[in-house]
């Protein structure tokens, strides 16, 4: 049997990094990715590889960027308030077609809000955030073993489509320690990258550009790039499933939200409701497909999240308008409670009543 | 020891016409012409080769690397 | 009659040739603009120090970022102000390779500060090439960190006024308070002898990055004739009496130490 380790969530990332091939991490003090940096200045340099403090969060994704043009992984985490600092480097990024992989352990906002966990950033980890038609490709990992394995993921995928990668997690899961085996599988093959920028010797230069002047040339590179997207969506999306074979109550939940949807379905079967759990392991691209065949089958969908609800709008795009949408969350760091979200379940599985009329 | 020779070539389509050559030469080899290059602006030209001492000030000052200056093989027979 | 790039008779020599790291076709920039000189000395130091072809430029915003259809090598561009970050990335993943980068004023010393900062304190072995002409040019003609006092632009319409909007910064000075830049030289592109210079400090910290030594910066007060609002000649002229005065020229870091 496979060695198990005990990490925290943090560390866990670090260690995938480290694992993937990561050449390069750059990073900034921020709770509660705290760990994370630290972990990687331990470890980077004993493996000979690059570790930066950085100035700010905007010089670490910058600088990311520097070394995802040399064609080496790199990575930089960070939490909330750091993430908007960032924004500008990732449609930078993103508009380059620069591999990259980008940590978020997210915490309570908006503003500098506080160090506790939430998940707040979807729209902004799942809608762009920064600026311009782009996409980045987003895992939500819900164990400390997923933190570790989808990092890994994450490098592959960014390679495989030229994008950066976020992996949208938060406080909790950086925090939490867990028990997980380690990757000790090979070293990931790491495609040849042709357009890497090393120096042009025996060839043409190579330019890394997102400034696109030449008539027709911009949306060229916008159709290019929407094109690849749809790609993604095609071959990547990612989930996972919980008792949703006979659930009459479908709950959707990702990451910390997931574990408590997981407890209070456990709890809602013990009273007789039939639930079943939907947990995207992509947010983008979001299984909308799946989620909208579930909806034709059970009586009510519960969304939970640590946000005042912002996933539930892939969810009722995915479901459309078939059957009755719930929501129950909390916002500022709170962490929704299990019996709230059985109560939640419990009121979507009665049949619907006619209201009164006057 | 014969007087040296210099070839002064200007690429006019290059040149934008900003007169810096012209001014900084001392032996006034340049100026500008007032016929137009492809891209309608004025160009430097070559009006007193002979003058030239090949001091490359000229190619210095040049924003726009558009001149090139040889030295002949003295040209004395 | 586009010239030959080699003289093309055994009884010809040389006395200047457009270098080949110079891409052989007309840049954009205005007539008497300091770009082009930068950009050709840039050019035929890489031909001289014969490291075109282990080089990685990097261009920001600004009239800098079109560096890649002049410069026949490697270029990535970078976010504005961003580009010490960006160089910083590439070079510590590649060592061995030259990173430069090229920048105006308002990318370095405005939006780019810190990070301009933090590459020199941490002695990152890059050369920065720090295009001053005291105006934003692409976006038209606003005022710049480095823009003189009393001097007019789009956005200090009645002339910069040192009590509400700074006086110019020199970077020169502000970096040489730092221990770890090795070479910090100021230079104007305001004569052949200033050209000459220009072309020697470049050769001075891409030589120093190739043996290792460190960061260096080349400041190259320089001439924006469109928005200086002057013609070309007396933009040049502009650059030795308006902007040497303030910006004083010389090397402020030689191997490492400041000079006094």
């Amino acid at each position: 049997m496979r060695k198990r380790v005990l990490m925290n969530g943090n560390d866990a990332i670090g260690e995938g990094a480290i694992r993937a091939g990561c050449e390069a991490y750059f990073g900034y003090p921020i709770t509660p990715q705290n760990e994370l940096t630290s972990y990687m200045a331990n470890h980077m340099q004993a493996h000979g590889r690059v570790f930066i403090q950085a100035e700010s969060e905007v010089a670490a994704v910058n600088m990311v960027f520097g070394a995802a043009v040399t064609g080496r992984r790199a990575m930089t985490s960070s939490s909330s308030p750091g993430i908007s600092l960032k924004q500008e480097g990732l449609s930078y990024l993103a508009a380059a077609e620069l591999p990259s992989v980008i940590v978020n352990v997210q915490r309570g906002g908006p503003g500098l809000g506080n160090i506790a966990p939430s998940q707040s950033d979807y729209f902004q980890a799942t809608k762009g955030g920064g600026h311009g038609d782009y996409h980045l490709i987003v895992l939500a990992p819900y164990t400390v073993q997923e933190m570790h394995d989808f990092t890994i993921d994450a490098f592959a995928l960014a390679d495989r489509y030229r994008n950066p990668v976020m992996l949208l997690t938060d406080g909790r899961l950086g925090q939490m320690m867990e028990p997980l085996t380690l990757y000790a599988g090979r070293p990931q093959k790491i495609p040849a990258k042709p357009w890497a920028l090393t120096g042009a010797k025996g060839r043409k230069p190579n330019h890394i550009r997102s400034l696109l002047l030449e008539d027709g040339a911009l949306e060229q590179r916008n159709l290019h790039l929407q094109a690849k997207y749809k790609t993604i969506l095609n071959e990547l999306v990612g989930y996972d499933e919980y008792l949703t074979s006979d659930a009459t109550v479908l709950v959707v939940a990702y990451g910390s939200s997931a574990r408590i949807a997981r407890g209070a379905i456990d709890q809602a079967r013990a009273k007789g409701v039939k639930a079943g759990l939907l947990r995207p392991i992509t947010l983008w691209p979001f299984p909308r497909a799946r989620i909208r065949q579930l909806a034709g089958k059970v009586r009510g969908i519960l969304v939970v999240e640590m946000s005042a609800g912002q996933m539930i709008e892939d969810v009722q795009l995915s479901a459309g308008d078939r059957v009755p949408l719930a929501f129950e969350g909390r916002m500022g760091g709170g962490i929704p409670e299990e019996s709230a979200v059985v109560r939640a379940i419990q009121r979507l599985a009665k049949p619907p009543q006619r209201s009164a009329r006057k | 020891m014969s007087p040296r020779l210099y070839s002064l070539t200007i690429d006019r389509e290059r040149c934008k016409g900003c007169e810096l050559c012209v001014d900084v030469c001392p032996r006034t080899v340049l100026a500008l012409s007032p016929k137009l290059n492809s891209r309608g602006q004025h160009y430097a030209f070559v009006t007193n080769p002979a003058s030239c001492i090949g001091c490359a000030q000229c190619s210095d000052m040049c924003p726009d690397a558009a001149i090139e200056i040889d030295e002949e093989e003295s040209a004395h027979a | 009659m586009s010239p030959s790039r080699k003289p093309t008779q055994a009884s010809r020599r040389s006395v200047y040739h457009r270098p080949v790291s110079l891409v052989n076709k007309p840049t954009h920039f205005c007539p008497g603009c300091g770009h082009g000189t930068a950009h050709k000395l840039i050019a035929e130091v890489l031909d001289s120090l014969k490291i075109r072809e282990k080089t990685i430029g990097v261009a920001p915003v600004g009239c800098a970022v079109m560096a890649y259809y002049y410069l026949n090598c490697d270029i990535s561009e970078a976010a504005h102000g961003r580009t010490p970050a960006v160089a910083t990335g590439i070079k510590r993943c590649l060592p061995d390779r030259i990173v430069f980068s090229y920048q105006g004023d308002g990318d370095l010393a405005a939006i780019g500060m810190a990070e301009t900062i933090h590459a020199a304190n941490r002695g990152e072995n890059i050369t920065v090439i720090f295009v001053n002409n005291s105006v934003y040019g692409m976006t038209g003609g606003q005022m710049a960190p480095t823009t003189l006092s009393g001097q007019k632009t789009v956005t200090s319409p009645c002339g910069r006024d040192a009590h509400t909007m700074g006086s110019p910064i020199r970077v020169c000075e502000l970096l040489n308070t730092l221990d770890a830049p090795w070479h910090i030289e100021r230079v104007a592109l305001d004569s052949p002898a200033g050209v000459r210079k220009t072309r020697k400090a470049l050769l001075t910290a891409f030589k120093g990055q190739m043996e290792g030594k460190g960061y260096s910066l080349v400041e190259i007060l320089s001439p924006c004739p469109i928005h200086m609002r002057l013609s070309p000649l007396e933009a040049v002229r502009f650059v030795k009496e308006g902007m040497v005065p303030a910006f004083p020229l010389g090397v402020f870091r030689r191997e490492g130490k400041p000079v006094a």
